[in-house]
């Protein structure tokens, strides 16, 4: 079960604003995972705190396949990122790394600063400050197998025999 | 079935594939660029991969941050270039050679017809102008490829563009694709395939169908593609060194929505800060001061476009308050834009001209924005702190209307400039 305090961002939060370009050559998650949400608030890193879960508007990570978007939010301690919908390339990338994301539309009800408890398995999402009770959209089956082995890591090792 | 769903099903061993269902596909070809592969590299140690599937079919490309925009890129380089021959992967676009992957590939025959294609870059979508599916991923997707050989994929349904009508003057594949993009929206397209079509399409050259195929990503589009005709054809001839597969969507392929767009008389486009999908007229913001053009970057520093952007140039200064700068996409393109004299007409222009990179595009070097800025650049993406500083600003267009602008000094429409 993942507990947190929630930051709510509107729709097409995209990866400059993530994990802008100037960090790119960067290669270690932890060096960079300050400088998370930097494009929409400078003060994000400072303020947000391990265990918060963000919940956005949609197309949540458009634009640059960079990694260091969903691997900043994981290094950083992002609990979850919940949203409609996700930009294909950025929902690929935080499966793979094990950043917990979540589709709920629903979820726009919650609000900036409640206590929300998530768990990923099942897709229930609690807003403990309201008793709101969303359901977030089960992932394919393929998906969560893939979530399952912990990652495409993991899975890769699998089918090379390794695991 | 769509060109799409058949090269999918051809790469997955199978007869049909329909949208929505997960697939494993083998691609034909993987390509990372200098940031991917490095990330790659450590993902495939964690992984306990030694080798890659396929060294001949893997490419990379240094792009990012080459020339080495300081130590810690010249680290990364190196380490990249020590793997790349321990793997024994021929393919290699190391400085001298480089350019911006996405140009690189069509370019040198390693994106052809039929194929499917994973980079390891958003912008992989530009390979479907050959006819191919291509996608782009991140770099732990790109290291399970690279050891697998293998990829999982979710079959894209297609929706279909179909152009008609005669392009104006100065009217290039980027306002076809800004057109589209500013109509359906930033995610109109999201986890689908864009299939590009129709009797205006039929007229581009490889230059115009490569920007639009390029930018399908802007729309939140898995793919971009265009089914082969007798222009591919006689672009990849002069290239391939292996075969290729012609495929096309059938006359009953399912689509999950149609758009229609009369080009006759359109005006050239421009996407406003801060989002691809702000588009509008050039003639709505024209006469806006600007720091800087930019004529470079995966969407239109191809060969055609520096010719567009020299016939306006030629002769003429960029104002004394705008910087411009020119970067060809490739270094082919930069030794044919010597050899064409296009380098010398932006010289004497006043522009900086510099050896490919995709530097200014992402913010990175080679052209940043500082506060307050603004910039007209023909790249991809407009959104807050892509070029620099967060307040900085950018508009997108073709390069025609950057190269107008550079010399107004303003954002020009390019009969502005006899």
């Amino acid at each position: 079960m993942i507990r947190g305090r929630v930051w709510k961002f509107g729709d097409d939060v995209n990866t400059d604003v993530i994990m802008p370009g100037k960090y790119l050559a960067m290669r270690n998650p932890e060096q960079i995972a300050p400088y998370i949400m930097e494009g929409i608030d400078p003060e994000f890193g400072r303020k947000a705190k391990p265990g918060d879960i963000i919940v956005a508007g949609k197309n949540f990570g458009c634009g640059s396949s960079r990694e260091t978007a969903p691997g900043g939010l994981k290094a950083f301690g992002i609990g979850a990122v919940i949203a409609p919908t996700f930009a294909r390339i950025f929902l690929r990338n935080a499966v793979n790394i094990g950043l917990p994301v979540l589709e709920c539309p629903a979820a726009a009800g919650i609000r900036e600063g409640d206590l929300v408890a998530v768990d990923v398995a099942s897709g229930r999402i609690t807003d403990e400050t309201t008793g709101a009770i969303y359901h977030a959209a089960p992932f394919p089956p393929f998906l969560q197998e893939l979530i399952a082995a912990g990652g495409l890591v993991n899975y890769a090792r699998k089918r090379l025999g390794l695991a | 079935m769509t060109i799409t769903e058949k090269i999918l099903a051809a790469h997955a061993g199978r007869t049909a594939v329909e949208p929505g269902e997960f697939i494993i596909a083998r691609p034909d070809m993987v390509m990372g660029n200098d940031l991917s592969t490095a990330g790659a590299i450590g993902v495939l140690k964690q992984m306990g991969a030694t080798k890659v599937f396929d060294p001949e079919k893997v490419v990379i490309v240094f792009d990012h941050v080459v020339p080495a925009k300081d130590i810690q890129a010249a680290d990364l380089l190196k380490g990249v270039r020590q793997w790349v021959r321990e793997q024994g992967i021929r393919n290699f676009f190391d400085e001298g050679r480089h350019g911006i992957a996405h140009i690189i590939l069509p370019e040198q025959g390693l994106a052809l017809p039929g194929d499917l294609i994973i980079g390891g870059d958003s912008h992989s979508c530009t390979y479907g102008a050959v006819g191919a599916f291509s996608t782009g991923v991140g770099h732990t997707d790109l290291a399970g490829v690279l050891a697998l050989g293998e990829i999982w994929l979710k079959v894209p349904a297609s929706i279909k563009f179909t152009y008609h009508g005669t392009l104006g003057p100065w009217i290039m594949g980027k306002d076809l694709i800004l057109a589209t993009i500013g109509k359906i929206g930033i995610d109109g397209a999201l986890y689908q395939a864009m299939e590009f079509s129709g009797p205006a399409l039929a007229t581009l050259g490889m230059s115009e169908r490569l920007t639009m195929c390029n930018m399908a990503i802007e729309a939140g589009g898995k793919s971009g593609i265009v089914t082969p005709d007798e222009v591919t054809l006689s672009y990849v001839r002069e290239r391939a060194t292996r075969p290729w597969t012609v495929y096309q969507s059938d006359p009953d392929a399912r689509y999950v929505a149609e758009y229609d767009f009369e080009i006759t008389g359109m005006r050239p486009q421009v996407a406003k800060p801060f989002s691809p999908d702000n588009v509008v007229p050039v003639d709505e913001v024209a006469g806006t001061p600007l720091d800087q053009v930019f004529i470079g970057s995966c969407t239109n520093a191809k060969l055609e476009d520096l010719r567009i952007a020299a016939r306006i140039l030629r002769g003429k200064k960029a104002h004394a308050g705008t910087r411009l700068i020119v970067i060809p996409a490739s270094t082919w393109i930069w030794n044919q834009a010597l050899k064409e004299g296009l380098l010398e007409i932006f010289a004497e222009a006043g522009a900086a001209v510099s050896t490919p990179t995709c530097g200014a595009c992402f913010g990175g070097h080679t052209g940043v924005l500082g506060a307050g800025e603004v910039c007209l650049s023909t790249s991809n993406r407009n959104f807050v702190g892509r070029m620099g500083h967060p307040t900085a600003q950018s508009y997108l267009a073709n390069p025609a209307v950057a190269a107008a602008s550079a010399i107004k000094g303003c954002i020009a429409a390019p009969e502005e400039v006899p």
